[in-house]
């Protein structure tokens, strides 16, 4: 008869780690099980708290329902703990019968472009760190340029494009911290472009997102006529799909807007692929490509291109995967390589269903699969790693850990001197986010730096009105 | 604003959509599924996993179906706001709209 219960660590406390634990602790079985769920940033919900814009308060709603999940009390979270420098893969697998990595992707993807590297060009990851106060960025950012490009087509390249384009006290009823509002305030932004390199009816952005710019207060949004094509192949998808055509029906109430002089324009651009950052020590334009539609929905080049005057160009092509210490990795893909969540000993995702088994550890979110989707499909990549993970055990393919104990983890973290932060720890920060806003009438003001989310974490902030300013 | 569910899922109930729902928002009843206007986050999640393309953002739903919009939300009257499906189990019953339909999707027309 064994007594412990079944033991799993998962590395990553964004959604994808919280549903993983959420289903997991709900899967039918018959036996016990532990979650322990780790987080490298002092609070956890990861992209909903660091990458969904602070002028989408619906959407991070969503923090409520994984607080929901936490607050149940059957899983325990340990957050400011960092894998791969204070705690090891081997230190894992000694405490847990299985680990699972959810730390999905944060980073800018990386484009190949001449001048990428040029003053004035910026990932747009960083930027939505920078307006979303993660603790680990500068909390200075140059908003000096007039005209700015946006290069991408899904809905970070409109989040930022917003972002750049809103008046700044318009979000100051959001959670933004001062630093942010007053950052914003300062930016002299008159033009905001976003270019895309495929058709109208190939955007990757979703119809509420492409909506929300044609209500931003004292911003025009310009559509030009000579970009809005549609080939067969686009028609085609406008007529199979509802989303498409809906993007498409909004698109086409933007071309026939008449501008109404507004202090802030927001142009988007299709059928332009960007081919170079310009300038010398610094950004003075981007060039482009006109393109063409092929037919079936694919674009070709037309060999004209234009140069365009910009301060700042902003890089918004997708996020990326991050190598973890320890763990296989696919440098392309930018994914752990997995087979359905198990992780394989391969350089490569495409050679992941030969390749061997890494043996009690698995994957789920965009660092199984890259990242595609929006937060709830998540949910269906958890329930396939959490079933090969039942199926393992069931199988006897799980090796026990060699410390099974309840406290392992705890005087592991400890005796390394590893200031971790516990669920008890986050309500407490929350706390003091509510209160700051409260203070200005708003529902939350975000904490910003480590250092003081921490303080607040621990309950050592002497006062919760008093010593914030 | 909201998420709404139409005619096409009623008698059908695929339940793809509850699986995409980050915040466990859509809720059953015998004939049809439903979304709770105020645990609706509109992130989109569900809209393009519905197989017979049965959602629709409010702003968005075809003429003919209108109606579904109010079924949508007053379905909910006398539920409130459970905070959760999973949970709350499968509704005995529906908006008086849809009870009232004839069997629908049968794939038997």
């Amino acid at each position: 008869m064994t007594t412990n219960p079944f033991r799993v660590a998962i590395i990553g406390a964004g959604p994808a780690g919280i549903y993983a634990a959420d289903l997991l602790t709900k899967a039918e079985r018959d036996f016990e099980i532990s979650i322990d769920l780790f987080e490298r940033l002092p609070s956890p919900f990861g992209l909903v708290r660091y990458g969904v814009a602070p002028d989408h308060p619906r959407i991070k709603g969503i923090i409520n329902a994984l607080i929901k999940v936490l607050d149940r009390g059957d899983i325990r979270l340990f957050s400011n703990v960092e894998y791969g420098a204070d705690i090891s893969l081997g230190e894992l697998t000694d405490r847990y019968d299985a680990v699972i990595f959810s730390t999905g992707c944060f980073v800018d993807a990386p484009l190949e472009l001449p001048g990428v590297d040029l003053p004035g060009s910026y990932g747009a990851a960083d930027f939505v760190n920078w307006y979303d106060s993660h603790p680990d960025v500068a909390q200075i950012w140059p908003l000096d340029a007039q005209k700015v490009a946006v290069i991408g087509n899904g809905n970070v390249a409109l989040d930022v494009a917003r972002v750049l384009a809103k008046q700044a006290d318009d979000l100051h009823t959001t959670e933004i911290p001062e630093h942010v509002y007053e950052g914003l305030k300062s930016s002299r932004v008159t033009d905001v472009h976003v270019f895309g390199r495929r058709g109208p009816a190939q955007a990757k952005f979703t119809p509420l997102e492409l909506r929300e710019l044609g209500q931003v207060k004292d911003v025009d949004v310009i559509v030009y006529p000579e970009d809005y094509e549609f080939d067969e192949g686009s028609l085609a998808a406008i007529e199979s799909n509802n989303q498409t055509k809906q993007v498409a029906k909004t698109l086409t109430d933007f071309t026939m807007r008449e501008p109404t002089g507004a202090k802030r324009r927001l142009h988007l651009h299709f059928l332009h692929a960007p081919v170079a950052i310009l300038g010398e020590d610094h950004v003075t334009g981007l060039r482009t490509e006109r393109m063409e539609l092929d037919g079936s929905a694919g674009v070709i080049g037309t060999g004209t291109f234009t140069d365009w005057d910009f301060g700042a160009v902003y890089r918004a092509v997708g996020y990326a995967g991050t190598a973890l210490p320890q763990l296989p990795f696919d440098s392309g893909k930018r994914v752990i390589p997995n087979h359905e969540g198990r992780v394989v000993d391969a350089a490569d995702q495409a050679s992941a269903a030969e390749a061997d088994v890494v043996q009690g550890v698995y994957a789920t979110g965009w660092i199984k699969r890259g990242p595609v989707g929006l937060i709830g499909h998540t949910k269906g990549d958890a329930l396939e790693t959490i079933g090969h993970i039942l199926d393992d055990r069931a199988a006897g393919v799980l090796t026990e850990p060699v410390h099974p104990e309840d406290s392992a983890i705890v005087e592991l973290l400890e005796s390394k001197g590893v200031d971790y932060v516990d669920w008890e720890g986050y309500h407490r920060l929350e706390v003091a986010e509510k209160s700051l806003g409260e203070a200005e009438g708003r529902e939350r003001v975000k904490i910003a730096t480590r250092e003081a989310m921490l303080a607040e974490a621990r309950g050592q902030v002497r006062s919760a009105t008093g010593s914030h300013s | 604003m909201t998420y709404i569910i139409a005619q096409p899922c009623v008698d059908l109930k695929d339940r793809a959509c509850i699986d995409e729902c980050p915040v466990d928002c859509i809720y059953e009843g015998t004939r049809s599924l439903y979304i709770h206007p105020e645990e609706c986050v509109d992130c989109g999640a569900c809209e393009p996993v519905c197989p017979v393309e049965a959602i629709f953002y409010e702003d968005d739903v075809p003429d003919e179906w209108e109606a579904y919009f109010s079924a949508n939300v007053d379905f909910f009257d006398d539920i409130g706001s459970p905070g959760g499906a999973a949970a709350h189990g499968v509704i005995d019953g529906d908006h008086p709209l849809i009870a009232a339909l004839p069997p629908q999707n049968t794939g038997e027309l």
